[in-house]
């Protein structure tokens, strides 16, 4: 390793090391002016409550016994003012106002705008030391490499304890624990209403007795999963640490101030609001894509589709993701992804979204055009002419993390047959679930009726919205990166992803064209397929592939030894693509293209 | 009928693949080596650490079960023709009513003092990876004897883990017996530009032995003595058929085992395919042995039409290879001769960086074209293999040389300096009529005749 490099991982670690601890540097100290709450009468109870409890403006050392303080206190104003609802309530604010329905949602701000630390005080140095730090020891980190000699840099993948993946069984181990946990803290988020776990639970059942007893699956035991003997734990250490993240960030935000509050002046100045969880989720996936974006050129410079593709997800997501929003924010406009699309894009349909979109003059209604648009239009015309590439692996935001952060562990999705299987039934399950969530939520937008059939269509979108668009998509979608590759959402859970897929597979000009016999079943290409195609199996036997789940990311053509695979669109065999198998055949006693 | 395979590298399995799809026989695979069938030209990424072992098996283990393909793992001892039987080291034994031999090749060893000592060994079998691998522990220079394919591929391995590692080459150039002088130039550049210790026209003399039984030192003819804990030897392959001439005398053999065009050996239903068998009477332009990958496949799928009573002759068509030497990948279709007579005349051009060329060879006298040579660069097998075989004169070739690109999308395209490099070397004023395109080479497959 190059001694700028060393230095390079030496600042990271301060850097990461900086970040992890300032979550312990919190001084909190809830004082009557700092408190950040528009309802007045909500205001004047919590602090009522505050000063009863003797937390107003006593200084907490640890955010621990802050937050716990700050629950009974928010439990506490709650009960009062359920209390006071039934004296009756002010003039001109409904009951379910006036009640406060979760104590949850005036946590995070409380507990900000109580921050009095090192971190308040000076939030510009702060984030200087963790962020700036960080970028700049990934950089020195990553720009030697472009020294070396250009062409594939796989060496010594299999030998790193950051990416070589886990044992099947610590795999098995990881997954169980993770849909048990999201199911058990479920039934808590759903406020012990038991129907949607206990629904889950059952399609989990029904998946994996489909995959392992319909489908035969059982005795195919897929060795080729995850490594046979060895675990790679600084890269489960990762995984670890990635889940414990999105943890924070999606359930117990009022945990991460200390990170907010480092890019507060940052929002301040794009959009001129403070900053949210989700302003710095933003800001940090900006960043990890454009440094990691920076280091897969690095790797794959001597191949333009790489160079061009990579430029455009770091683009995509600076621009279109993370800049235009705020700017939007900033003018008063509705904040709006242009790049995001239902269904991966669930709340599209939802009330407050489409109340947002029609009130907000002409801009609004264009945002909602084209979104419908989009989705109509776009998703199956774009993915005729260019396969699914064109979003999953050219502007999508999650595939744009999944092929920059992501790309060192490209190696580690499942490439069985069972897990083939697997993703068939999650993913279009998934997409199903979006479908019938949205048809019930559209329901009562123009009936106002919350019942629909036996389910409420409020719960539907609620438990949507934790199952798939928090804990699948984000908890186990990026979280899983080291343990069971960079698509693990991609692949068995988005459902866009799941809705291209079925465009690229049925009408698309887009295909992998094996390159006659030179095929030598050597298994890069399957090995760096991160959505788990096994490339292999088509290219020795010479057959293009046509796979609704390849995203076309090149890296099977680019890793290939003997150049045998290439990206490529026609429209002159689009109904035939995989007849073909161009391998050189024995027939007739002459070699010929076995028709 | 049941039918034996002895080996079951990528000919064995080919040959038990396309059985099963014609037939209901039932086949047993039998290999000393591995339980499994593992690609052999993948054997350098599980030591670089790019695969792990078992990402080498094209196929999940279940694959042989449900396709009844029953494998044994066993050395065969003897081969009793007579009874129609193969005998085990362990002494059991097992019947068969057709025998195919594809027991590969073995690494060629010229003799040298100290060639058996420890860790001095070819790179051929998974044992050998394993060997590497144990070797590998307290390696500090490691030395490479012969430069092929092998050779090239054992010291980017070494060079992977940045053990220091000296790569004795007999030739004026790397592999330069087959590569043209500007290609074989271009090699051995970015050997040495890769950080490889290359020593051209230099051979191995004698292996020290430190005193335990393992390598200690090379001594190269120049007299030089090279300290180092492993010695790669490289210097080719030959068939593997020690046994056969042992226990089997009446299988006819040569340097191979001599089969005819059905690939049938002297000895009714004995077969041999891939690297150990020898061809009687080979195609015109090619070779009695050829060890490799493409032929041991079309190999074993032409003996299994032939045991399943569809009998072919074995016609491996336009030759066609490929390789990567270190980062530059390298694919060459029909004739290219290193020391071309003076009726083949080449169009060559060469990047500027000097990591990608283009050579087309064509006859003086017909115009025909005869063959690609690409380093770097990419094209595409079936266009070519087509051109070839209709004897396309080159003026065609090089107006519609596009169509040939196999170059990922956005990748420069370099076919209109070929044409200029033609047109000046010609005098005349071609030009490119088509780019690359998948939409321009299908039709052209399509057709019959021309573009």
């Amino acid at each position: 390793m190059h001694i700028i490099q060393k230095i390079g991982l030496g600042i990271f670690v301060i850097a990461l090391a900086l970040f992890t601890l300032s979550l312990g540097m919190g001084k909190y100290q809830l004082s009557a002016d700092s408190i950040d709450i528009s309802k007045e009468y909500h205001k004047k109870e919590i602090l009522e409550k505050a000063k009863a409890n003797g937390l107003l403006d006593k200084r907490y050392e640890s955010n621990f016994t802050f937050i716990s303080d700050l629950k009974k206190t928010l439990k506490d104003a709650q009960q009062s003012l359920e209390e006071k609802a039934k004296n009756g309530i002010p003039e001109g604010v409904y009951e379910w106002d006036f009640r406060m329905g979760n104590t949850k949602d005036y946590m995070f701000g409380v507990v900000k705008s109580a921050s009095v630390g090192p971190i308040a005080q000076n939030p510009m140095r702060w984030f200087m030391l963790t962020f700036g730090l960080g970028i700049l020891g990934g950089l020195l980190y990553i720009l030697p490499k472009f020294i070396s000699l250009p062409g594939i840099k796989n060496n010594g993948i299999y030998h790193n304890s950051l990416t070589r993946g886990l044992q099947f069984n610590i795999r098995s181990i990881f997954l169980g624990l993770t849909i048990a946990g999201t199911i058990i803290y479920g039934i808590f988020y759903m406020n012990h209403n038991l129907l949607w776990p206990a629904i889950t639970t059952a399609m989990v059942g029904l998946i994996s007795w489909l995959v392992f007893f319909r489908q035969g699956s059982k005795e195919n035991n897929p060795q080729r999963s995850a490594s046979p003997d060895i675990t790679g734990w600084l890269g489960v250490l990762t995984g670890v640490y990635l889940i414990g993240f999105y943890i924070l960030l999606y359930w117990m935000p009022e945990y991460i101030t200390s990170w907010v509050l480092m890019v507060n002046p940052l929002s301040l100045s794009l959009s001129g609001n403070g900053a949210s969880q989700w302003f710095l989720y933003g800001t940090l996936y900006t960043i990890i894509v454009l440094v990691m974006g920076i280091r897969m050129m690095s790797k794959y410079r001597h191949n333009m589709y790489q160079v061009v593709r990579t430029c455009s997800v770091m683009f995509f997501q600076t621009a279109i993701a993370f800049l235009l929003p705020e700017i939007l924010v900033r003018l008063n406009q509705p904040y709006y992804d242009f790049k995001n699309i239902w269904p991966l894009n669930y709340s599209f349909f939802f009330d407050y979204n489409l109340d947002t979109l029609t009130s907000s003059g002409s801009l609004g209604l264009f945002m909602l055009v084209w979104g419908l648009a989009l989705m109509i239009i776009g998703v199956p015309l774009f993915t005729y002419f260019f396969g699914k590439r064109w979003y999953c692996s050219w502007v999508c935001g999650c595939g744009g993390l999944a092929e920059t952060m992501g790309d060192p562990y490209r190696q580690l999705s499942d490439k069985s047959l069972r897990a083939w299987k697997y993703e068939r039934y999650i993913i279009h399950g998934v997409l199903l679930f979006a479908v019938v969530m949205t048809l019930m939520v559209l329901y009562t937008y123009f009936t106002g009726n919350y019942q629909v059939l036996i389910f409420n269509s409020d719960s539907v979108r609620t438990w949507y919205g934790f199952l798939i668009g928090s804990a699948f998509a984000g908890v186990v979608g990026t979280g899983f990166y080291p343990l069971m590759g960079n698509r693990t959402w991609c692949r068995f859970g988005c459902p866009l992803a799941g809705y291209i897929g079925l465009v690229q597979r049925f009408k698309s000009r887009f295909r992998i064209t094996t390159n006659g016999n030179q095929c030598i079943s050597c298994g890069n290409c399957s090995t760096y397929c991160e959505m788990g195609i096994d490339v292999r199996a088509y290219a020795q036997k010479g057959q293009d592939i046509v796979r609704s789940s390849c995203v076309g990311c090149g890296v099977c053509s680019a890793v290939c030894p003997r150049g045998v695979l290439r990206l490529e669109n026609s429209s002159i065999d689009v109904d035939t693509r995989t007849d073909a198998l161009r391998a050189l055949h024995i027939k007739d006693g002459e070699v010929t293209l076995m028709q | 009928m049941h039918i034996a395979i002895i080996g079951n590298g990528i000919s064995g399995i080919t040959a038990a693949r396309f059985i099963r799809k014609l037939s209901d026989h039932k086949i047993t695979v039998i290999s000393a080596e591995t339980d499994y069938f593992f690609s052999r030209t993948a054997i350098m990424y599980a030591y670089m650490g790019h695969m792990r072992k078992e990402d080498l098996k094209p196929y999940e283990d279940w694959f042989w079960k449900k396709n009844r393909i029953d494998l044994k793992r066993g050395f065969v001892s003897k081969i009793d023709s007579q009874n129609k039987s193969l005998i085990f080291k362990d002494n059991s034994n097992m019947t068969y009513d057709k025998l195919i031999i594809a027991c590969g090749s073995t690494p060629n060893k010229f003799g040298w003092p100290g060639q058996d000592l420890d860790r001095v060994q070819g790179m051929y079998s998974m044992q050998d990876l394993d060997g590497m691998e144990e070797a590998s522990k307290d390696l500090k220079h490691a030395v490479i004897v012969g430069g092929g394919l092998i050779g090239i591929e054992m010291a980017e391995m070494f060079h992977s883990r940045h053990i220091p590692t000296t790569f004795l080459v007999r030739e004026k150039l790397y592999w330069n017996m087959v590569l043209p002088e500007a290609e074989s130039k271009m090699v051995s550049r970015h050997i040495i530009e890769s950080g490889i210790n290359l020593q051209l026209e230099t051979e191995l003399k004698e292996i020290i032995d430190d005193g335990t039984g393992k390598a200690c030192a090379a001594i190269t003819n120049k007299g030089e003595r090279i300290d180092c804990q492993f010695v790669g030897l490289t210097a080719g392959v030959h068939p593997n058929i020690g046994f056969i001439k042992e226990s089997a005398p009446e299988i006819e053999v040569g340097r191979g085992i001599l089969v005819n065009e059905q690939l049938e050996t002297s000895v009714k239903d004995i077969y041999a395919i891939g690297d150990c068998a020898q061809l009687r009477n080979p195609n015109e332009g090619r070779r009695p042995i050829e060890a490799v990958w493409y032929t041991g496949k079309m190999m074993g799928e032409t003996v299994a039409y032939t045991v399943c009573g569809q009998p072919q002759n074995y016609n491996p068509s336009i030759w066609f290879n490929s390789a990567k030497f270190v980062d530059i990948e390298y694919q060459v279709y029909g004739t290219v001769l290193a020391k071309a007579p003076e009726d083949h005349v080449s169009i060559y051009w060469e990047h500027p960086e000097g990591r990608k060329s283009i050579r087309i060879v064509y006859d003086k006298n017909t115009s025909e074209i005869l063959g690609f040579n690409l380093m770097g660069v990419r094209y595409r097998h079936e266009v070519c293999e087509k051109w070839l075989k209709e004897k396309a004169s080159v003026e065609t070739v090089l107006q519609n040389l596009g169509i040939a690109n196999f170059d990922p999308e956005f990748y420069k395209e370099y076919e209109e300096e070929v044409v200029k490099i033609y047109n000046k070397q010609t005098g005349k004023n071609l030009q490119l009529k088509q780019k690359r395109s998948l939409t321009a080479a299908l039709k052209f497959l399509r057709n019959a005749v021309g573009v």
